[in-house]
């Protein structure tokens, strides 16, 4: 199983440092869909760290949904870091999501603006 | 100097040492007062008074005072409700004395319900003043002769003031507390809150015997008849501040629905029976909502008809 | 401390429609405390409008700054070198900050961000409940230190009142009889006797009733 190339991953020591704009300024700036992976509910490393960031992603996904980009487009993931597999087919299923869903308004309006100029 | 406070006939019956009876009608939801002259007319002989709800869980209807007008035209003696949730004490005196100018000679002060139950939950609610100011205030505007602001009233009203209570509202430890305070604020009569538990009232009324309250104002217990064994689960689930027994539930189940209505007039007869013989029980305030026409049958087989001749 | 709510997103973007250049401003004190209009608030809010509006093909300049108050005139003036830079503000602070700072900056449209709820402690991760009113005449010394204004739905001063219920209003189970946490409080003091004291009639001249409220202090004036 290969992993998809057309994502970037961004690290960081804990979901749970994630906020609410990090994710927003990512649609923000175009991107298509952002996954948040997270450790397995009740095995965070800082506690609470992954409950944190899941409900982040469920604020954001409705901010998103508010202002007509698509709450669909993020989504949380939990699974135990020596999980390759996993990781590999939750890329996969979240990549082919959102070529389903399209490219993001943001983005296609950004182009619109580039190609008008 | 009279000893009475009012021209009364509930003050006369029960000082004259009788059970007293009132009983309740409800104003109607709109300005036809033929209403209110029809549910008058059907219980008058059966009761010393008839109480006027003031806006009954917070549903917009025709006004207390304005209901007990009709009723006092008609010569049935009337006995106003007011809540504090609505007027502000400007509004409170004012209808005190609208009242009074009628010769309206009963007035019960309770706090009401919050609007949030009735037809304008988004509607303010004042409370300037809680029921047990109001009775201060009722006894001041009587006693003193004088506004709150303190100036004179010319003419000011004569009138036996009441309180509500509720033995069965938490917490049960204060419940006593609270109706002596009511009484210390002036009250000369209490009408309960519905009974169906009748060990919780009579410990109730114990203790307010142990505290000498039933000589200072006229104690009456409150009783509604059951219509159906849904109006009972209703009220013991629904209702704030209720306690309705399963024993009472069972009962009504254990009999077919076209039977529970009289079931529950039964009930209440016997509760009535049963509570005659307790001390400190000065009379009975039958709630009968949207029922009037079963009060005169619970009075008489209560014993309580006809009513004394004064 | 004074508890807000966001408002709803689609009421600010009604709000400011008509307008090109946007200031979010956001608040340090209260309102960040109780994550409504904070420096993270103004982040999410802007980014959140700036997409909305790339969408409907409406683009707008949309800037962000967070004050330490908007209740005292020093910390209002520091955006008043750019205020040009703006067609409105959209403030964060609560209900005084948003009218601190449309008396300041006379020409310049300002638009409430949030809801002013009420003032209240932080009881809990994501709960903030209402203790006070502001009526200005303090009776806590007299109800075991619970305010019966401010915690009862029908300001009962000699309460409970007959919907009491297991503790809770009649309101419904989420909200406490004020009474009953006074009398367990007064049992916990030992001062029960106190209950049959009877509270008097109130005076509200103090409160909302009486008019809007200022409080002057000769002695602190220069």
């Amino acid at each position: 199983m290969k992993i998809p190339t057309n994502f970037r991953i961004v690290r960081l020591p804990c979901t749970g440092k994630i906020d609410i704009v990090h994710i927003l300024r990512a649609f923000e700036k175009g991107a298509d869909g952002l996954y948040v992976v997270g450790c397995m509910e009740g095995d965070c490393h800082f506690n609470q760290g992954n409950f944190r960031a899941r409900k982040r992603v469920e604020q954001a996904a409705k901010i998103l949904d508010q202002v007509g980009v698509g709450g669909e487009r993020v989504k949380m993931y939990n699974l135990s870091s020596g999980e390759g597999p996993l990781f590999a087919q939750y890329s996969i299923e979240m990549v082919n999501k959102i070529k389903q869903m399209g490219p993001s308004p943001i983005r296609l309006a950004k182009q619109k603006k580039a190609t008008a100029a | 100097m009279s000893e009475f406070v009012s021209a009364s006939r509930l003050e006369r019956v029960m000082k004259a040492g009788h059970l007293g009876v009132t009983s309740e009608c409800g104003p109607p939801r709109g300005s036809d007062a033929e209403e209110v002259r029809k549910k008058g007319m059907l219980i008058k002989d059966y009761v010393d008074a008839i109480n006027v709800t003031d806006n009954q869980t917070a549903m917009t209807r025709m006004s207390s005072l304005a209901a007990c007008i009709h009723l006092k035209l008609l010569g049935i003696e009337p006995v106003l409700q007011m809540v504090t949730r609505d007027r502000n004490r400007v509004a409170l005196q004012s209808d005190i004395l609208g009242a009074a100018s009628f010769d309206i000679p009963n007035m019960l002060c309770l706090s009401g319900d919050h609007q949030s139950f009735g037809d304008c939950a988004k509607g303010q609610n004042v409370h300037d003043l809680d029921s047990m100011q109001l009775v201060q205030t009722v006894r001041h505007m009587r006693d003193e002769g004088k506004f709150l602001g303190g100036d004179d009233i010319k003419r000011p009203p004569k009138i036996f003031v009441g309180a509500a209570a509720n033995p069965f509202a938490d917490p049960f430890e204060i419940r006593v507390p609270r109706l002596a305070k009511k009484i210390a604020c002036g009250a000369e009569f209490i009408q309960t809150q519905c009974i169906y538990n009748i060990d919780k009232f009579k410990e109730w009324m114990r203790r307010a015997v142990d505290r000498g309250l039933h000589e200072k104002a006229f104690i009456m217990a409150g009783m509604t008849p059951m219509k159906s064994v849904g109006m009972a689960k209703y009220m013991k689930k629904k209702v704030p501040g209720m306690d309705v027994p399963d024993a009472i539930i069972e009962r009504l189940a254990g009999v077919e629905k076209g039977k529970q209505a009289q079931e529950g007039i039964d009930i209440c007869v016997e509760h009535i029976q049963q509570l005659k013989e307790v001390t400190g029980v000065a009379g009975f305030h039958i709630m009968a909502i949207e029922w009037e026409e079963k009060v005169p049958e619970i009075i008489k087989r209560s014993g309580l008809y006809p009513r004394p001749e004064l | 401390m004074i508890i807000a709510e966001k408002k709803p997103i689609q009421e600010i973007i009604e709000e400011v429609q008509n307008f090109d250049r946007i200031l979010i401003l956001g608040c340090n004190e209260c309102v960040t405390v109780c994550e409504a209009g904070g420096k993270k608030e103004v982040e999410v809010l802007a980014s959140a409008l700036r997409m909305y509006f790339i969408t409907q093909g409406k683009e707008k300049v949309i800037s962000e700054h967070t004050l330490e108050r908007q209740c005292d005139h020093e910390y209002l003036e520091e955006i008043r070198k750019n205020i040009d830079d703006y067609d409105a503000i959209v403030s964060l602070a609560c209900g005084v900050g948003v009218q601190f700072a449309a008396e300041k900056y006379l020409t310049m449209p300002l638009l409430p961000g949030v809801n002013t709820i009420c003032l209240g402690a932080n009881e809990d991760r994501g709960l903030w409940t209402e203790r006070c009113q502001a009526c200005g005449s303090c009776v806590l010394a007299r109800t075991g230190g619970i305010c019966p204004v401010s915690r009862c739905a029908k300001r009962v001063l000699n309460g409970p009142c007959g919907g009491s219920t297991n503790g809770k209003c009649e309101l419904g189970p989420d909200t406490d009889c004020a009474w009953q946490l006074i009398v367990d409080r007064l049992k916990a003091l030992d001062k029960m006797d106190d209950y049959e004291k009877i509270a008097p009639i109130k005076d509200w001249s103090t409160d909302r009733a009486g008019g809007p409220r200022t409080v002057t202090r000769e002695d602190v004036k220069i």
